[in-house]
């Protein structure tokens, strides 16, 4: 079900577009700010509020990397493997992160903690390389470096 | 007309707002292609037609292009040869193939699928690719459609047909990158009734024939024969193939008039009928039958769903005195009606091809989607198209860009309005779609015809107007409304009909089985089920002497007979139908019927005891003024090419075989076919033979349907050579029947109007019987307006109408007219509409 707040949030962005398939990617932002995911319930309660079919709804859902249909940790860890951060030791910090947290990439800590992603770009070249941690980007990123910053989640 | 340079050569065609891979395909080069389709248009998402086009004649480089995205212009110069194009295409097919599993030999589409006929178009004949297929997890589509995602290509010709030219919602593109899925939010039956057309558009082995599984059979193997669908008035062309006596699957046979590409899922899977283990086979002796005969007066029965051959024979043995109409006495008087009106209107019936070019619509009483499914498909693209092409002249899109369209239209219909009592499919593309009862369906109509209200202003600003009623609201009164209302508008006039040759009965001017009279000594019944028409059919029936019945169907009526002679289906028999425009077409014997069954005319003739071809009997067909002409349906059996007959069989077929070495080591004889130009061999003429002889598409390098494209004049164009059918009825003749708005309806308050529900799967009783559309078949439920459930509690309720008592579930429909229920056809022999009473549910709550 979807809350008071999340249908009038939702209401909120159906009244800037013409049809109401545009509003499902809006909507399931909302939904997962909330919720950390998205989950099968979820995706069908955005499609009977919105008038759109679920397989509507679940193939934008599936479409966007940054929406999660799983469960994800408490805290969601995007480390960028583009061009730049490629080049700047991206290799070295997957290696790190995930011989450190003990998963792989799109796995979560078995304590739900983290959850590790790669992402295709942060728009942070001249900072790399760089991850993202709920949303708050960390650039020159070394080993010591992202134990200190993970020091902090813990 | 134009002059394009392909590869230096001039070849002079007709742009007309086409595509250079129509136009290249069109003059029978090959280019391969994916994500094309003649129905579905562009999108340029393969990359599969590349072409070299150069500037003009001083360019030498030129440039890659899509042939299906570049419109085609005078004067211009391209190259299929160009060593580049031929590299870049054999790159996107290698492409393709990193995840395509190589399982070609346990595929069901292997022998005739367009990715392998594009894979050795473009001499892609190695694979290097080293590493892991991606794979997927399949899902469940219901008893149809079989997925297997693992060999998709990503050409998204599925979800294009599926969402953006039928109208479903549960099929979509799921995932991105390399995890592209094309599938459903999770397992279940497809909703749309057009699903099984995916097994045709998909140009690989992702969707199959579900039920051609369960028997399968290789293309090559399979003997086929120009056939019709018998599922219901539309006449859409199909090529149905059999093995081993046992029939295997029904394709689409293009007709560029009436289904064109696609099917609906009661033709295409309706087939399974044929191989019921029930079907009556055992016959009783016809010198015993014959001798009843003389015993005192006979009557017999027509059929709408035997050909008009075989309702001769029939006419031709009782005398046409005798000779009755094997309909309900409501439904012989309503298709009387609408072919008296189709008569009188100024213009004849329009074929689909019409129907989908029409630019405001008019649906009245009627909900096709369940009736004559193949229509709703038609009248889909009728709302669609308008706003399309008006988009694509103000933006100056041509009309192949399909995505381009349809991203500037949106949501946008044509002018489109239903009036109907029940939800119909075709809701979602109405402007406006009306809940009225249908006196009231009727006044709407009748208004419209007045030039009264807003849905008039709109349709008469049509250039091509079409209005659309029919047999499924039961209504006399809507009929002459839609007539009224289309005479008016100067619209085109639409009526659907329920059986695959309703107006071919009519047209034998028989009174309806309910005037027989009583004191028959010997009834003949030809594919008529009486307790399914008749609610006294019990009683009639005990009061005739000698009951002979001729059915392929296991009825009620044959389980009553004291005879039974086993009749041939459509794909057993020869025989012509006449559809709701009045075009009569021939269908063709897919394999001969065996042990006891006979085609319904010889058996027919054989208790007149006369022999004849079945040319003879269709030149007596002819004789009457209504048949004039019928037999220029198809050419006689004495046609040949080059000396030769047409093969029903493949040259590829495997031949001999070991299956009937139980009983004889020998090969069996091919049996004779006398009644057609068409051999149950695989020798015979190997070129293309006329339109209506057609019995499958193979060209040379093209194994798939798509070899289609080679026996049309122009790629999605007519077929090569005359045109199928000919039309039967007349236009425009004699006075209009006179018709008044009946008055408005009136609930009452010690009574319900029960109306007929029709379903696409389970109404009508051929395809009823088919396991896969029996699965899908509806548990009967009645369904009753909101303030009626409530009342009701949720049922189970008890139906009065007429004799019938009927025990039902009940169904919530909110938007149902007060006073007004909704039944499933076929529960009872009632007439619907019908008053009758609702009785159930907590009482005295």
């Amino acid at each position: 079900m979807l809350t008071e707040h999340e249908q009038h949030e939702i209401r909120a962005q159906m009244a800037l577009y013409e049809q109401p398939a545009a509003v499902v990617p809006e909507a399931l932002k909302l939904v997962q700010a909330r919720r950390g995911w998205v989950a099968d319930e979820d995706v069908r309660d955005v499609a009977a509020f919105l008038g759109v079919s679920t397989a509507e709804v679940e193939s934008i859902a599936t479409f966007y990397s940054l929406i999660y249909r799983r469960p994800v940790g408490r805290h969601v860890i995007l480390l960028c493997d583009s061009v730049s951060c490629w080049i700047m030791g991206f290799r070295d910090l997957r290696a790190h992160l995930t011989a450190r947290l003990g998963i792989g990439m799109g796995e979560t800590t078995p304590d739900g903690r983290y959850t590790l992603f790669p992402a295709v770009c942060l728009g942070a070249c001249e900072l790399a390389p760089a991850m993202l941690v709920d949303g708050i980007l960390h650039g020159n990123l070394t080993p010591e470096r992202i134990d200190e910053i993970l020091a902090g989640y813990e | 007309m134009a002059t394009i340079y392909i590869d230096n050569e001039p070849y002079t065609v007709e742009p007309n707002g086409r595509n250079l891979l129509e136009v290249c395909l069109s003059l029978g080069l090959d280019l391969p292609y994916f994500c094309w389709h003649p129905a579905l248009k562009s999108v340029g998402a393969c990359r599969q037609c590349a072409v070299i086009l150069f500037r003009d004649e001083n360019d030498t480089r030129g440039r890659l292009t899509m042939a299906c995205m570049t419109a085609a212009r005078d004067g211009m110069r391209l190259s299929l040869t160009d060593p580049r194009a031929v590299a870049f295409r054999a790159s996107i097919i290698e492409w393709l193939m990193v995840n395509h599993p190589h399982d070609c030999p346990v595929c069901d589409e292997g022998g005739e699928c367009h990715l392998q006929d594009m894979t050795v178009m473009t001499g892609h004949v190695r694979r290097d690719y080293r590493f892991d297929k991606r794979t997927h997890r399949n899902q469940n589509l219901g008893p149809l459609v079989n997925h297997e995602m693992n060999r998709c290509i990503a050409c998204y010709r599925c979800v294009r047909y599926y969402r953006d030219y039928a109208g479903g919602r549960d099929l979509q593109a799921l995932g991105w990158h390399d995890h592209v899925y094309f599938g459903r939010m999770e397992d279940g039956t497809l909703e749309s009734p057009f699903s099984g057309n995916l097994v045709e558009v998909c140009p690989t082995g992702v969707f199959t024939d579900k039920t051609l599984g369960r028997h399968y059979t290789r293309k090559w193997d399979l003997q086929t024969a120009p056939s019709l669908c018998v599922h219901c008035g539309v006449g859409c062309n199909t090529m149905p193939g059999e093995r081993y006596g046992l029939l295997r699957r029904v394709q689409n046979r293009f007709h560029h008039e009436i289904n064109g590409y696609f099917l609906c899922d009661r033709g295409r899977y309706g087939y399974e009928f044929v191989n019921d283990a029930a079907r009556p086979r055992v016959a009783a002796d016809p010198d015993t039958v014959r001798g009843w005969l003389s015993e005192g007066r006979v009557a017999g029965a027509g059929s709408p769903r035997a050909s008009l051959e075989a309702n001769a024979a029939l006419r031709a043995l009782v005398g046409a005195e005798n000779f009755y109409a094997g309909v309900a006495p409501a439904e012989h008087a309503l298709v009387a009606l609408m072919r008296a009106l189709l008569e009188v209107h100024p213009t004849p019936p329009p074929s689909l091809r019409e129907v989908e070019e029409a630019d405001a619509v008019l649906l009245l009483g009627e909900d096709p989607t369940h009736t004559t499914p193949r229509l709703a498909l038609a009248l889909r693209q009728a709302a669609l198209r308008p706003p399309m092409a008006a988009a694509g002249a103000t933006l100056k899109i041509p009309p192949f860009d399909d995505a381009a369209l349809r991203e500037a239209v949106q949501d946008a219909t044509a002018p489109f309005f239903i009036a109907t009592p029940q939800a119909t499919a075709l809701d979602g593309v109405a402007m406006q779609a009306l809940r009225l009862a249908p006196d009231d369906v009727a006044r709407l109509g009748y208004a419209i015809a007045a030039g009264e209200g807003e849905i008039a202003a709109a349709l008469r600003n049509a250039q091509r107007p079409l209005v659309v009623a029919g047999f499924g609201s039961g209504s006399p009164a809507v009929a002459q409304a839609a007539a009224a209302a289309a005479r008016a508008l100067g619209a085109r006039l639409c009526f659907t009909l329920p059986a695959c040759n309703s107006l071919g009965l009519a047209l034998f001017d028989a009174p309806g089985v309910a005037d027989m009279p009583r004191d028959v000594k010997t009834l003949i019944l030809l594919e008529t089920d009486l307790f399914r028409l008749l609610p006294d059919a019990e009683a009639r029936l005990r009061k005739v002497k000698h009951v002979v019945v001729l059915d392929c169907l296991a009825t009620p009526t044959v389980a009553a007979a004291h005879a039974v002679l086993p009749t041939a289906t459509f794909a057993e028999a020869d025989g012509t139908l006449v559809n709701y425009e009045g075009r009569a077409q021939r269908h063709f014997r897919v394999f001969p019927a065996t042990g006891d069954v006979r085609e319904a005319w010889q058996w027919l003739d054989a208790l007149r005891g006369v022999t004849r071809t079945f040319d003879e009997v269709t030149a007596a067909l002819a004789a009457l003024p209504a048949f004039a002409g019928v037999e220029g349906a198809a050419p006689r059996a004495e046609f040949r090419l080059l000396g030769q007959p047409v093969p029903r069989q493949p040259h590829r077929t495997s031949g001999r075989t070991a299956v009937t070495a139980n009983v004889d080591v020998h090969e069996p004889t091919t049996p004779p076919d006398p009644d057609s130009p068409l051999a149950f061999s695989m020798e015979g003429y190997q070129g293309h033979p006329p339109a209506p002889l057609t019995p499958r598409f193979w060209a040379p390098g093209w194994n798939s349907q798509q070899a289609l494209n080679k026996f049309q004049q122009e790629v999605g164009g007519p077929l090569v050579g005359r045109p199928t059918g000919v039309h039967l009825l007349p236009v425009n003749t004699g006075a209009v029947p006179a018709g008044t708005p009946p008055p408005p309806f009136q609930p009452r308050a010690d009574a319900v109007l029960f109306l007929p529900a029709h379903h696409i799967f389970g109404s009508e009783p051929l395809s009823a019987r088919a396991p896969g559309i029996a699965a899908l078949t509806p548990a009967p439920a009645l369904a009753v307006g909101a303030a009626l459930y409530a009342r009701l509690g949720g049922g189970p309720v008890e139906v009065r109408v007429g004799d019938a008592v009927l025990t039902l579930p009940l169904r919530e429909d909110p938007a149902l007219p007060v006073g007004t229920a909704v039944l499933p056809v076929g529960l009872c022999a009632e007439a619907l509409p019908a008053w009758g009473t609702l009785t159930g549910g907590p009482r005295d709550a």
